[in-house]
């Protein structure tokens, strides 16, 4: 009789650790926010797949370049909106970020993950890629992926926003962001962002787009306050 | 034994011959206006080249049937004025055979490599690089803008380095992976290399031109049949070089002024 007690007393003992362990985190300030662009940005040109009949069937009308991708409301999407300063390095999650070729582009087309963090990367084609991630900081290497073969598993150890080509398809073009922690975004529809759970404190905003550079904004968060900022790009025509 | 391998070697003669005549390896479709001079040429090669193998292999069968089985110490008759004479005799007839082939194909060859493209033919540029072709046509306005190597992004679909912040006539210049031409109109493709080295080649067109980096080489053509056909890379150039094509397209006039106006409007 005691020792069913104690399992019982052990196992919930247990289990409240562990909810301590993966509940939500003490709750703290939010900045959120919208990037957009002011001026009339580059068209973006369709992608001509025509060499590559097995990806190019994939599309009923030839996808655009994604250098600048804009939405409703002059919004941007695809910018990494991040912490830069104010906030501490942090560990790498043990998920790993995954990195597709379909149809002969990069899904997504700005990948981002922490520093030391896994990502994988998968091909889903019936032709072979070679990806070719362009990093000035961390190693440069390139690495070959025929059709079936499993994924790619790779992680950098220093933040940069590393170009991504495909040796084989010239016209393939993505984005790796490397982060120093967890406090990042990538804008989607109607470019939004939020980055969330962040201590008080005194941070740097700042908003990234492969073809605009980068803006910084400051930012003070007191409490579980939520701050709203925008970022604005100036876009030019060509 | 030794007569039987005289046999065996007309057999082999005869029946390696045999295909050949009946033409049983057509050459692919035509569809130049330079392209019947290429394969008179082809026909003639492969006809003195022909006879030649055949007639060396008869020879060579009649002289194993006929000293076969020779008794020891019986003579040998030897060629009139010895192995020297024989050599030289060799090497004229084989001079003349190849010298002939070079007189009767320079008017093919003069064709295209002579011959400047007429005045009016259709300007196309035609840029090589790993893997892949980009053909690039001047837009509506008729002029080229400039390359600049250093603007190259491909990511952004700048294949060729157009600058058409500062350069007006870039800005409408069309770039296609795709070889588009009207159909019995003449092309002068004007030919540069990315990087290594790389080939253009339409068997159907009878054309195979190296891309050689650093040069700006030219061909023209005109083709006469429309239809769609595989420009590939005969130059092994890397890992992708299996995958390296693109398609000649040829359309009517009409079709090819459509697909202008719309390659214009993007």
């Amino acid at each position: 009789m005691h020792t069913k007690q104690f399992l019982i007393a052990g196992v919930a003992l247990l289990a409240a650790s562990s909810m301590a362990i993966a509940g939500p985190k003490p709750a703290g300030g939010t900045v959120s926010g919208k990037v957009t662009y002011e001026g009339t940005p580059a068209k973006m040109k369709p992608i001509d797949m025509s060499k590559e009949p097995s990806c190019a069937k994939m599309y009923t009308t030839p996808p655009l370049a994604q250098n600048v991708e804009t939405g409703a409301g002059n919004s941007l999407e695809d910018v990494v909106v991040y912490i830069s300063a104010g906030a501490p390095d942090e560990p790498a999650p043990s998920t790993a970020a995954v990195f597709t070729q379909k149809g002969c582009r990069y899904i997504p087309h700005v990948l981002a993950f922490q520093v030391n963090q896994e990502f994988k990367i998968v091909n889903e084609d019936q032709t072979s890629h070679n990806i070719h991630p362009l990093p000035k900081l961390n190693r440069e290497w390139n690495k070959s992926q025929p059709p079936g073969t499993p994924p790619i598993t790779e992680k950098y150890d220093k933040a940069e926003f590393i170009p991504v080509k495909c040796n084989v398809h010239p016209w393939m073009h993505g984005n790796f962001a490397v982060m120093k922690n967890s406090h990042y975004a990538i804008t989607g529809d109607g470019g939004a962002f939020t980055l969330a759970n962040l201590p008080p404190g005194k941070y740097t905003v700042t908003a990234w787009q492969e073809s605009y550079g980068d803006q910084s904004q400051d930012v003070t968060i007191s409490g579980s306050e939520t701050k709203t900022i925008t970022f604005t790009f100036k876009a030019k025509p060509y | 034994m030794g007569k039987l391998l005289g046999v065996v070697l007309v057999i082999i003669a005869l029946a390696s011959a045999y295909p050949i005549i009946k033409n049983q390896y057509p050459l692919p479709e035509d569809i130049s206006t330079h392209g019947h001079l290429i394969d008179e040429q082809l026909h003639d090669t492969m006809l003195e080249a022909g006879v030649s193998f055949v007639g060396a292999q008869l020879v060579l069968a009649f002289f194993v049937w006929s000293f076969t089985g020779r008794k020891e110490g019986s003579k040998l008759k030897n060629f009139p004025g010895g192995a020297r004479v024989l050599v030289i005799f060799a090497f004229v007839i084989v001079g003349i055979e190849v010298l002939a082939l070079g007189a009767f194909g320079q008017k093919a060859w003069a064709s295209v490599y002579f011959t400047p493209a007429s005045a009016d033919a259709l300007q196309v540029q035609a840029q090589a690089e790993q893997f892949a072709f980009y053909f690039r046509y001047a837009g509506p306005d008729g002029k080229f803008g400039q390359i600049h190597p250093e603007k190259i992004d491909e990511g952004n679909q700048n294949y060729f380095g157009l600058d058409p912040e500062n350069d007006v006539a870039a800005r409408d210049d069309i770039v296609s992976g795709e070889l588009v031409v009207p159909v019995n109109r003449e092309v002068h493709l004007m030919m540069h290399g990315k990087d290594v080295g790389h080939s253009f080649f339409v068997r159907e067109l009878r054309i195979q031109q190296d891309f050689v980096p650093g040069l700006d080489l030219a061909v023209h053509f005109t083709a006469t049949k429309i239809g769609k056909y595989e420009i590939v890379c005969t130059q092994l150039c890397g890992l992708g070089h299996y995958n390296m094509k693109a398609y000649l397209n040829v359309m009517s006039q009409a079709d090819y002024d459509t697909w202008f106006k719309q390659q214009s409007a993007q």
